[in-house]
């Protein structure tokens, strides 16, 4: 028998990333232009791309430019965020259940938007809803962090998370009700299940920094998270500063999460679902699930906001209703599924 | 010649002394077993040598000091092989051994590129050396206990560094198991790297290492060939055990009896 001496495939570079990674960036400029046409006044994809260069009729590009345009890179934003941070967190948590939204992150950074605007502070800088937003996230990452250093099971995460996440949600609520002018009910249930409709560049701009440097904080994380699927003591021994990962991750999810938050809501369970779908095709490592989670979430948000058009209610339906119907029962199987870890 | 030096090794955590006054050295090609009771101290030497746990001392390796070293250069000297398995996800068995370059990684962007070719002829001589090419596509997480083990020693062996700390690296394995990964970490020994290894287990810690040292509630006992330490005296002592003790094959093996009547 002659011994094999080939040149052997690394099972994880059989599989790069970058054609996934261009799979979902086609689907989403795919997605992209489906729904810059749907609305209320429906356009052919000829009077999106004229809309879009500026050599369409001036409604179409008044339409396309000024009202769809800003939805659609808020659903990039937003659903980047949310995957990107979900699949860091889970890297970094070392647990598949961690999530923005499920740890409280979104809705603290809710209520911290909240608190900004009905209490009148944005008169001061518009600037001060996005930074209140991080803030706030900040502070719950950083709590959880705290509450989940010691040897944490996925029980304790994941009540930590839903008393951090009822408490935001329940103190949004007060302070919707005591604001000076206060709001209708559907203030409330903007900021607690999240809706990217009628927003402008306004918006955009405000978001958009703290996105990108949130981004790319998470992606600067992407090797040490591979290694910290080892452990920590191990992870350690190969090089992994430790706190400086940690201090990465957390300000990079709370600068993302939180200014999307502060202009969207909270829309949950992207940063679970996504990951959770992504992962075999990155060969499990958690690093590389990162940028796919990112384009990922962006798809995922996108599409849940044309199926919100697609579907005939009497008024629109919430972004963060759609995002929750498909989340939840994959919450769900998660749970089951790591049933045995939690007992 | 890399000579691993400790010196006056104080580790205190939290107001309590784990370890105190600690000195021993390893020269190239050598197995030290760490041996005593539970909590005495044995993986606090191991996280204090990896910089895991604040400590006082000298601990040198080939004349320089390893605190002193950048976390690359030191990643790159020393491998360590923790206590418990830790692996969440089901990465497969050549990733996960792979991650032992993660010492020889270039800039962020490289992060998710292909290993180089001399990462491969090193990942590729740890799978072979520690018998799992075979299990190479494999998930981790499907792997027996035996299995695993020998695949994360395939992941310290990865790093090629020239001393290896292992915790434990035979608890929780069958017999034939516990054998092989002790025969496969002096087979290294033989190829110039030098170890120290937790054990539990004193026959194994006597038939494979070339000096043991003894340690009890954070005190060095006895350092020496493992003849000189494993005696009738020590056992009593430290462990409050009677052992069965004797020779096959010119090798002492011992065999923990009884307890000791009126000891600790």
């Amino acid at each position: 028998m002659t011994r094999r001496r080939r040149r052997w495939p690394l099972l994880g570079s059989r599989r790069p990333s970058l054609p996934l990674n261009l799979v979902l960036l086609a689907l989403l400029l795919l997605l992209s232009l489906v729904s810059l046409c749907f609305g209320d006044a429906p356009l052919s994809l000829a009077e999106v791309i004229g809309g879009l260069l500026g050599t369409g009729a001036e409604e179409a590009q008044l339409i396309v430019r000024q009202i769809r345009l800003p939805r659609v890179v808020l659903a990039w934003l937003v659903g980047g965020s949310l995957g990107a941070s979900g699949a860091a967190l889970q890297g970094l948590l070392r647990n598949p259940l961690a999530e923005p939204g499920l740890l409280g992150i979104s809705s603290s950074a809710s209520l911290g938007a909240v608190l900004m605007l009905y209490f009148g502070v944005t008169a001061l800088s518009p600037w001060m809803l996005p930074a209140a937003a991080m803030l706030f996230a900040l502070l719950a990452t950083l709590t959880l962090h705290g509450l989940t250093r010691a040897g944490s099971t996925n029980l304790t995460l994941i009540l930590a998370g839903v008393a951090l996440s009822s408490l935001a949600g329940a103190l949004t609520s007060l302070a919707l009700n005591l604001a000076p002018n206060p709001t209708d009910a559907q203030d409330i249930v903007l900021w607690l299940l999240g809706s990217i409709s009628d927003r402008s560049f306004a918006e955009v701009r405000l978001c958009l920094p703290f996105v990108l440097a949130g981004l790319l904080l998470l992606l600067l994380c992407a090797p040490a998270l591979d290694v910290l699927a080892l452990g920590e003591a191990e992870a350690s021994s190969l090089g992994v500063d430790l706190s400086r990962l940690r201090g990465l991750v957390i300000l990079g999810s709370a600068l993302s999460v939180g200014a999307t938050v502060a202009v969207t809501g909270t829309i949950g369970f992207v940063g679970l679902v996504v990951p959770h779908l992504l992962r075999r095709f990155v060969a499990y490592r958690p690093g590389r699930l990162l940028l796919p989670s990112a384009l990922g979430g962006a798809v995922l948000v996108l599409g849940a906001d044309i199926a919100l058009r697609l579907i005939d209610t009497p008024r629109e339906l919430m972004l963060g209703v759609v995002t929750a119907l498909i989340g939840a029962p994959f919450f769900l199987a998660l749970v089951l599924r790591s049933r045995r870890d939690m007992l | 010649m890399t000579r691993f030096e400790v010196a006056g090794l104080d580790v205190r955590l939290g107001g309590k002394t784990l370890v105190h006054d600690l000195t021993f050295d390893l020269g190239e090609g050598e197995l030290l077993g760490l041996i005593g009771p539970n909590g005495a101290g044995k993986s606090s030497v191991l996280k204090a040598i990896m910089q895991l746990l604040p400590h006082r001392g000298g601990i040198r390796l080939g004349g320089r000091d390893l605190a002193a070293l950048p976390a690359r250069e030191r990643a790159r000297r020393l491998a360590y092989l923790s206590q418990d398995d830790g692996v969440q996800w089901p990465i497969s068995v050549q990733d996960l051994v792979a991650l032992g370059r993660h010492p020889y990684r270039g800039s962020w962007w490289r992060g998710g590129g292909a290993p180089r070719l001399d990462d491969r002829d090193a990942i590729e001589g740890a799978l072979r050396a520690t018998d799992v090419w075979d299990l190479r596509e494999r998930k981790v997480t499907e792997l027996s206990g035996g299995e695993r083990a020998r695949v994360r020693l395939a992941r310290a062996l990865a790093v090629e560094a020239p001393l290896i700390l292992a915790d434990e690296p035979v608890a929780a394995l069958d017999p034939r198991h516990q054998l092989r990964v002790m025969s496969l970490l002096r087979e290294q020994c033989r190829q110039g790297r030098s170890l120290i290894l937790v054990l539990h287990d004193l026959t194994l810690a006597s038939r494979f290492c070339d000096r043991l040292l003894l340690l009890d509630r954070g005190e060095p006992i006895a350092l020496g060939p493992p003849g000189e330490v494993l005696t009738r005296e020590n056992l009593r002592e430290v462990y409050g055990i009677r052992a069965v003790t004797g020779e096959h094959q010119r090798q002492g093996y011992i065999l923990p009896w009884e307890c000791e009547s009126g000891a600790g």
